[in-house]
This record gives structure tokens, sequence and C-alpha cells, in this order.
């Protein structure tokens, strides 16, 4: 075939949905190998390598991101439901939950105010926008949540999806490194930890390390979602609204 | 599996439903999850189809995060100028709420009714 052909095929191909969702699957399947060859090793992270792979993609063909978009909608679409079947990993910690119901409610509120509140003040001091800041202050609750009150209080949700992602492969690679530093061996308050700081990836995570610290993990990072969703909208609305 | 798929998708639509209905600032996933949440308390038991349903879109849960990572294109220029702080708060924020929040729980949590589990791996 000669070049102008493939540049013509690409071209029809590259408007076509399903090449934006064989992209994201193929990356990401990559992604996931390398991670499993690595003996999973959390710096090779499936979703940044994904996120690489078509980033460079895109770059190399000039395809804009909404056309990439109008594939990958579909597997962006299923973080809503996925969200909603958060309850169930919850529901499973009841017995846990039930135990020491006002301590672990304390612990998610501290944690999930200790989050927001440093890193916008960090921010805030070495001179980031209002529109940063907004976008940076949901950093540690899962992507879908954290997009959604980025949206609310005026930050930009793609911006607040890089940095959910960053928050979590940091906190899955040396958070148990700060712990250990501090000499905290408890794996419930580990675990616990990892789930409000560093969400998905570090429950995660967690899991790899131990399974009591995994089970606490997931706990927190189900209610610190909760708990994120209802504070940070009505904190920065009454701070700077 | 449709009917536990679903019962997931209603939850959430009501979940939306509500967050417009009286525009609240949390997102309608998340009251979806609140009132998936409420139903298993009243059920007690949930239906193994809604477990599994859960778990196999939990299973790659990261996947799902692809396509909205992928915006950072979209994001070269301020990620330029705002990289500083980006960078810089994201790191010590993140750790400084992992380490506080172990220290904190550590002293809290009664002792646990000692699992094997947790002795056997506490002490290594």
């Amino acid at each position: 075939m000669e070049p102008a052909d493939l540049t013509q095929l690409w071209v029809y191909l590259s408007t076509k949905p399903l090449t934006g969702l064989t992209i994201t699957l193929v990356a990401y399947a990559i992604g996931f190998w390398l991670y499993q060859k690595s003996d999973r090793n959390p710096v090779c992270n499936p979703v940044v390598i994904a996120i690489a792979i078509i980033a460079a993609i895109l770059h190399f063909t000039g395809t804009p991101y909404s056309v990439y978009f109008d594939g990958a909608q579909f597997v962006h679409f299923l973080l809503g439901p996925a969200t909603v079947a958060l309850a169930v990993p919850l529901f499973r910690q009841m017995e846990t939950l039930k135990r020491a119901l006002p301590v672990i409610i304390f612990g998610v509120l501290f944690g999930s105010l200790m989050a927001t509140a440093s890193t916008v003040a960090i921010a805030h001091m070495l001179g980031a926008s209002m529109e940063t800041l907004a976008s940076l202050a949901p950093k540690s609750v899962t992507t879908p949540v954290a997009m959604g009150i980025a949206k609310e209080i005026g930050g930009v949700p793609a911006l607040t999806a890089v940095c959910v992602i960053v928050t979590g492969i940091v906190g899955a690679t040396l958070g148990p490194a700060v712990m250990n530093l501090v000499g905290l061996t408890d794996w419930r308050a580990r675990g616990f930890a990892m789930g409000v700081g560093a969400h998905g990836i570090g429950t995660a995570r967690a899991f790899q390390v131990n399974q009591t610290a995994g089970a606490f993990s997931g706990l927190s990072m189900g209610l610190n979602t909760i708990a994120t969703a209802l504070t940070v909208p009505f904190l920065w609305h009454w701070l700077f609204g | 599996m449709i009917a536990a798929f679903a019962l997931i998708l209603v939850c959430q639509l009501f979940g939306e439903v509500i967050s417009e209905l009286f525009s609240l600032p949390v997102p309608g996933p998340v009251i979806g999850l609140g009132l998936l949440f409420i139903g298993l308390l009243i059920k007690r038991k949930p239906p193994r189809e809604l477990t599994d349903a859960a778990d196999n879109l939990l299973m790659h849960f990261s996947l799902l995060f692809v396509p909205a990572g992928v915006g950072v294109i979209t994001q070269i220029d301020r990620l330029k100028s705002d990289w500083l702080p980006i960078v810089a708060s994201l790191v010590i924020s993140t750790l400084l709420t992992i380490a506080a929040t172990a220290f904190l729980m550590s002293k809290l949590l009664p002792r646990a009714p000692a699992s094997p589990d947790t002795q056997n791996e506490g002490a290594k």
C-alpha cells in the first residue's frame, strides 16, 4: 500500500469510536503485562504506562483528545457504576465498621481534611492559580468522584484525573517507606492510612503486603470517598464561594 | 448478571436525580453508592449475583481511569506553568496524610481481638 493510502486509512479509522476503545484496552493490557513482569512493582503502574502509550500515539498521529474520547468514553462511562459498586466491598467490612465506628469516622474525617488542606495550602504558597487549587483539592479520592468534585468547585476535571493518579502512585510507592521510618507496625493503621491517602492504588498495594492492611485500606478508601465528596464542596463554597 | 447490573445503574440514576433535584454538590455516583449501601444494610445478605457483578466491575477498576488520564495532553500548558506547586503539594501532602493518619489510628484503634493473621504478620 502507498503511504498516502495508509494516511487516508488512518484518517478514516481514527474517526471511528472503535479505534479509541481498542487503543485503550490494548495499551492497558500492555501496561498490566509489564506490571506483572516487574513483580507488581508499583512504579510500573499499568495506568501510567497505558496513558503514556496512548498520549504518544495521539501526539504522533496528531489526533485530538476529543476524537480519541469518542471511543474511550465507553470505558470512562463505567466509572460511575463502578463507584456505586464500591458499596459491596464496603459492606463486607461491616463487622470491622461496627466494632470501632466512632474511631473510624474520626480517622476518615481527619485524613480527608488533612489531605485537602495540606495540598491546597502548599500549592497556594507556591503560587498555583485558583483553578489549579480547585483541581488539586479532591486528589485523594478515586478518580470519578474527584473529577465530579473538581467540576463542582471550578477545577479542571482532566487535571484532577492526573493529580489523583500521581497521588495514588506516590502513596503506594513511598507511603510504606514513610510509615516504616516513623516506626508504625500496626497493619490495621497502616492499611487505613493507605486507603485515605492513596485511594484505590494504595489499596491495591496494601492488599499485596498484608490481608488485614488491605481490608482496612478498602474500608477507609470507601468511607473517604463519601467523606471528601460531602465535605470538600461545602468547605470550598464556604471559604472561597 | 443483567438484573444486578441494572440495579447498580438504577442506584446511580437515582443518585444523579437526587443530586440534580436538590442541587447537591455531591456527585451522583456517590449518592448511588450510599443508596446501594443502605439497601445492603436492609437486606443484610447481598445476593451472590450482585456481589459478582460488583467484583467484576471493580476487578480492573484502574483501567477505567485511563481515558480521563489521557486528558493530561489537554493540560500541558497548565502543567508547564504550575508544575512546581502541583508536584510539591501532591508529594508532601500525600506522605504527610499517610504518616499522620497511620499514627493517629495506631493510637486510637482498640486492641484487636487477636486474629492469627494480624499477629503473625505484625511480628515480622
